[in-house]
C-alpha cells in the first residue's frame, strides 16, 4: 500500500490550507453618518471615531459620534414616526419585518463578513450562527405583529412608544435583532445605539431598512461611545430602555431611569455553571464545554465559564477536554476553518489578562494548548484553570473571554449550591444521562436559561434573560413582547 | 497511557488478555458494555455536522484526494460478479487513472470469497500485488448461518489468499443481548483468519456491525468495544446492503471508540466506513473527522479505509480538475 505524504509538512500531513472568505463581498465606506429619520447625517458637532478590525488593528471606517443634540434629533424622529407606525394594522407592520428578514438572508454573506471584520469573530460563527438567528428573529416577530391580541396580554395591547436601545459588541447584529424585531412588531419606534467598537453592522442594517421601504424614523441608529448611550437612556422623550451589556452599566442605567415612567429591561453579565455528572455522555459534554466557553471567544454573557465537574470523573474529563482544546484553531476570523477569532478590543484583552493573572496569583493552575497567535491584533489563547475554588476571582467575576474555571463537586446538592453561589443567574448547563436528575437540578438552579446536554443554543421562540445581577425582563418568544407592550 | 501496538500484532493478544475479566461471562460483559458512557445523539450529530463545514482547499485538498484514493477498498459484491468483472476492477485498482501514473493505488479489492483467487491473480498480473484482497465472509451480508458455516466460509477465503476478512456480526444475537455469543463468534473467526501455510501470519479481520440495523448510537459504541475486545483489527460500519449505511455521526462515534480503546489498552484498531460514500466531498469530510478526532496516527490506509465503488471515479475527476483547472466529466475516467 502506498501512503501519500504532504511535502509541505510531513509531521502534520493533513494541514488545512488557508480558506479565506472573500472580503470583496462587502464594501465598507471610508466614513458613515448617523441614521436619523431615514437619512444618514454627520454628527452636529462633526465628531467622529474610528472602528478597527480587532484581528489586524486595521482601521475599517470612520463613524459619526452622536452627541446630545443628535440623540435628541433621533428621539424626535422616532416620536414623529410613532403615530403612523403604531396605527398600522399588525399585518402591515409584519410585511416590513418579513421584508427585512428576507433582505438579511439575501445579504447574509456580506453581513457575515462585515461582522467578522468589525467584531473579530470567526466567519464560521457569523455565517452559521449569527446571521441565521438574525433572520429567524425578524421572521419570528413578524409572525406576532398581527397576533398581539393572542399574546396573553389582553385585547389590543398598546405599544409603549419610543424605545431607546443600547446593545453590546459581542453579537452586534444579533443583539440588534433581539431588540428591534419585537419592538417594531409591537408597534414601537426605536433609537438604537450599537457598541463603540462594533458600529458597522447596525449602519448596514439601516441600509436594509431603507431597502425594505421602512417608513422614515421608525428605526434610528446613533453611533458613539458610552456617553451617547447615557444621553439616550436619560432622554426624557423615550418610553422604554432596553439594554444588553455589563452589570456595571446596567446598574447605572437603572439609577438613571429610577423615578421616571420609563420601562426598563436589562440583560447583563453572567458566570454560568456547566455541570457535568459522572454519568454524562462524555464526548458530547466535552463539546458542550468547548462551545460553552470558547464560542465567540467567550464573549458571551451566558457563557459556561465555570465548569463544575463531579470529582469522580475529573481526571478523565479534563484529559478529554485538553485533548479537544489542542485541536482548536485560533486565527484569522475570515478563514472558514477558524474556531476562535480575535478578542474584540485592546481594552477587553487587558481585562482578560488581568483576571487570568489573578487566577494564577491566587493559586489556580493555568493551562493552554500550544497555539501560535498572530503578531498584530488582539488575541488570547483558549485557557483553562484547574484547582479553582469558589473564593477565587476567576470563579466569581465575569471574564468575558476564552477562560474556563474548573471546580469540582461531590453530590447533586453540592453542585446546586455551588452553581447558585454567584451574584449572577443567566444560564446553566446540566450534563447527565439521567432524566430525573435533569428535572431535579433545573428546578433548583437560579438561572434564566438551563440547558441540558447542550449549551449556548438559541431560538427566537425561547425567552432569554436573567436572575439577580444578570438583569430583568425577557427577550425572545411570547415573553419578549411584554417588554414592548403597555401591559 | 500504555504504549501502542497494532491490533494485528502479536502483543495485542496479551493486552486483550488483561481485559479478560470483562469478557469472562455474559453478565460481566453486559455490565461492562452497559457501563460505557452514553451517547447524546443530538450532540454527536452536531459535532459531525460542524466538522463537515471545514473548508479543505488547494494543497490540503490534493493531499486528501490522494490519501482517500489510497484508502479505498474498491468493492464489488454483486450476485452478477464474474471473473471478468473482478479482473477489470483489479486493473482499475492498480492503475486508477491510466493517463496519470502518479495516482496512488487503492488499498484493497473487496470481493466475495469465491472471487478471491481470481482477484489475487489479476492483481499480480496487473503488477499490483501490494494491493490487498479483502473477502467478505460469515454469511455476508445477513450473517444468518450456523457458526460452522461462517468459519468454513472464512477459512476458504483465507486459503484462497485473502489478505483481509470482512465479517458481519450476528445482529440478532447482539440485539437480543447475547453479547458473549457475538464476542465468541468474532474470536473464532479471528482464529480462522490464521493462515495454514506455516507462515504464522493471519488475514486482518474487519468486523462489520451493520450500524443501520443496530439503530442507536449506544449500540454502536457497545458493538465497537465488543468487537475490539474480541480482537477486531478494524471495525466497519456497514455492508452497503441495507437502507442506512455509513454516516458521519456513526463513523465519528467509532473513531472515538478506537481512540478510547487505545487509551485503555494500547491496542490500535482501524475504522472503515462503508456504503453510500460516493463523492470526494463526502470522503474529505470523513478524513476531517479522522484528522480532528484521532490525528495523524490513523491517517494511513493501515488504519482507515473507505468501503466504496463509485467514490474512486469522483476522486479521480476532482484530481484532474485540481491539476488541470478543468472538470473533465465521466467519459474521461474508466468505468471499471
Amino acid at each position: 500500500m502506498t501512503n501519500p505524504t504532504n511535502p509541505t509538512n510531513p509531521a502534520n500531513p493533513f494541514e488545512y490550507a488557508p480558506a479565506p472568505e472573500s472580503r470583496s463581498v462587502v464594501e465598507i465606506a471610508p466614513s458613515y453618518g448617523l441614521f436619523i429619520d431615514g437619512e444618514f447625517a454627520e454628527a452636529a458637532d462633526g465628531k467622529v471615531f474610528k472602528t478597527v478590525s480587532p484581528a489586524t488593528e486595521e482601521s475599517l471606517s470612520e463613524v459619526a459620534h452622536a452627541g446630545a443634540e443628535d440623540v435628541d434629533r433621533a428621539v424626535r424622529a422616532a416620536r414623529k414616526a410613532f403615530g403612523k407606525w403604531s396605527a398600522l394594522p399588525g399585518a402591515e407592520r409584519a410585511k416590513y419585518l418579513f421584508r427585512i428578514a428576507r433582505i438579511v438572508q439575501e445579504r447574509s454573506r456580506e453581513l457575515a463578513v462585515l461582522e467578522s471584520l468589525d467584531n473579530g469573530k470567526p466567519i464560521r460563527e457569523s455565517r452559521d450562527v449569527d446571521l441565521p438567528l438574525v433572520a429567524a428573529h425578524f421572521f419570528y416577530y413578524a409572525g406576532w405583529a398581527d397576533k398581539l391580541d393572542y399574546a396573553g396580554y389582553g385585547r389590543d395591547p398598546r405599544p409603549l412608544g419610543v424605545a431607546g436601545q443600547v446593545i453590546p459588541w459581542n453579537f452586534p447584529l444579533l443583539m440588534l435583532a433581539w431588540k428591534i424585531a419585537p419592538a417594531l412588531a409591537a408597534g414601537n419606534t426605536v433609537v438604537l445605539k450599537p457598541a463603540e467598537t462594533t458600529p458597522l453592522s447596525a449602519l448596514f442594517f439601516a441600509d436594509v431598512c431603507r431597502q425594505a421601504g421602512l417608513p422614515r424614523g421608525v428605526v434610528n441608529i446613533v453611533t458613539g461611545d458610552g456617553s451617547t448611550g447615557a444621553e439616550l437612556v436619560a432622554h426624557p422623550g423615550i418610553d422604554k430602555v432596553a439594554f444588553t451589556g455589563s452589570t456595571e452599566v446596567g446598574k447605572a442605567i437603572a439609577r438613571t431611569v429610577a423615578g421616571t415612567e420609563k420601562k426598563v429591561t436589562l440583560e447583563l453579565g453572567g458566570k454560568a455553571a456547566n455541570i457535568v455528572f459522572d454519568d454524562a455522555p462524555i464526548d458530547q459534554a466535552v463539546e458542550g464545554i468547548v462551545s460553552g466557553i470558547f464560542f465567540n471567544q467567550g464573549h458571551v454573557c451566558c457563557a459556561g465559564s465555570r465548569l463544575l465537574v463531579q470529582e469522580s470523573i475529573q481526571d478523565e474529563l479534563l484529559d478529554a477536554l485538553k485533548r479537544r482544546m489542542r485541536t482548536l484553531r485560533v486565527g484569522d476570523p475570515l478563514d472558514k476553518n477558524t474556531d476562535i477569532g480575535a478578542i474584540n478590543s485592546a481594552e477587553q484583552l487587558a481585562r482578560i489578562r488581568t483576571l487570568a493573572d489573578a487566577g494564577e496569583a491566587e493559586g489556580a493552575e493555568r493551562w493552554a494548548p500550544e497555539c501560535a497567535l498572530p503578531s498584530s491584533g488582539y488575541w488570547f489563547a483558549p485557557t483553562l484553570f484547574t484547582g479553582v475554588t469558589q473564593a477565587h476571582r476567576i470563579a466569581r467575576e465575569e471574564i468575558f473571554g476564552p477562560v474556563l474555571s474548573v471546580l469540582t463537586f461531590r453530590t447533586p446538592q453540592e453542585a446546586v449550591a455551588k452553581a447558585n453561589n454567584t451574584p449572577y443567574g443567566l444560564s446553566a448547563g446540566i450534563w447527565t444521562e439521567k432524566g430525573s436528575r435533569i428535572l431535579w437540578m433545573a428546578s433548583r438552579l437560579r438561572a434564566g436559561v438551563v440547558w441540558s446536554n447542550t449549551f449556548n443554543k438559541f431560538d427566537p421562540a425561547s425567552p432569554f434573560g436573567g436572575y439577580k445581577e444578570s438583569g430583568y425582563g425577557r427577550e425572545g418568544g411570547r415573553h419578549g413582547l411584554e417588554a414592548y407592550l403597555d401591559v | 497511557m500504555p504504549t501502542t501496538v497494532p491490533a494485528y500484532g502479536a502483543e495485542a493478544a496479551e493486552r486483550l488478555a488483561s481485559m479478560a475479566d470483562v469478557t469472562a461471562t455474559d453478565g460481566a460483559l453486559r455490565r461492562f458494555l452497559h457501563g460505557l458512557p452514553g451517547v447524546d445523539a443530538v450532540g454527536l450529530q452536531a459535532r459531525a455536522a460542524a466538522l463537515g463545514t471545514r473548508s479543505i482547499k488547494t494543497t490540503a485538498k490534493a493531499y486528501a484526494i490522494d490519501l482517500a484514493i489510497s484508502m479505498i477498498d474498491l468493492t464489488t459484491l454483486e450476485g452478477a460478479d464474474t471473473p471478468g468483472k473482478v479482473r477489470a476492477l483489479c486493473a482499475k485498482g492498480v492503475s486508477p487513472d491510466p493517463t496519470d501514473r502518479s495516482v496512488p493505488k487503492v488499498a484493497a479489492i473487496c470481493v466475495y470469497s469465491d472471487m478471491v483467487a481470481t482477484a489475487k491473480r489479476a492483481l499480480a498480473e496487473a503488477g499490483g500485488s501490494e494491493v490487498h484482497v479483502a473477502s467478505v465472509a460469515t454469511a455476508f451480508p445477513s450473517g444468518r448461518a450456523a457458526l460452522a458455516v461462517k468459519l468454513a466460509d472464512t477459512r476458504e477465503a483465507v486459503a484462497a489468499g485473502a489478505d483481509e476478512i470482512d465479517m458481519v456480526i450476528d445482529r440478532g444475537a447482539f440485539l437480543s443481548g447475547r453479547y458473549l455469543q457475538v464476542f465468541e463468534e468474532i474470536r473464532q473467526v479471528k482464529e480462522a483468519c490464521r493462515r495454514t501455510d506455516g507462515s504464522g501470519t493471519a488475514a486482518h479481520l474487519k468486523v462489520i456491525f451493520e450500524t443501520g440495523e443496530l439503530e442507536t448510537y449506544d449500540n454502536v459504541r457497545r458493538a465497537s468495544w465488543l468487537a475490539m475486545l474480541a480482537g477486531a483489527d478494524f471495525i466497519k460500519t456497514s455492508t452497503g446492503k441495507v437502507a442506512v449505511n455509513a454516516t458521519p455521526p456513526v463513523t465519528l462515534l467509532m473513531l472515538e471508540a478506537v481512540r478510547d480503546f487505545r487509551d485503555t489498552t494500547g491496542v490500535q484498531v482501524g475504522v472503515k466506513p462503508a456504503g453510500g460514500i460516493r463523492t470526494s466531498k463526502d470522503a474529505i469530510k470523513y478524513l476531517v473527522l479522522v484528522n480532528e478526532t484521532l490525528g495523524a496516527d490513523w491517517l494511513t490506509p493501515d488504519w482507515f479505509r473507505f468501503g466504496a465503488s463509485s467514490l474512486l471515479n469522483d476522486l479521480l475527476m476532482q484530481r484532474q480538475k485540481l491539476s488541470t483547472g478543468r472538470y473533465s466529466g465521466p467519459d474521461y475516467v474508466t468505468v471499471d
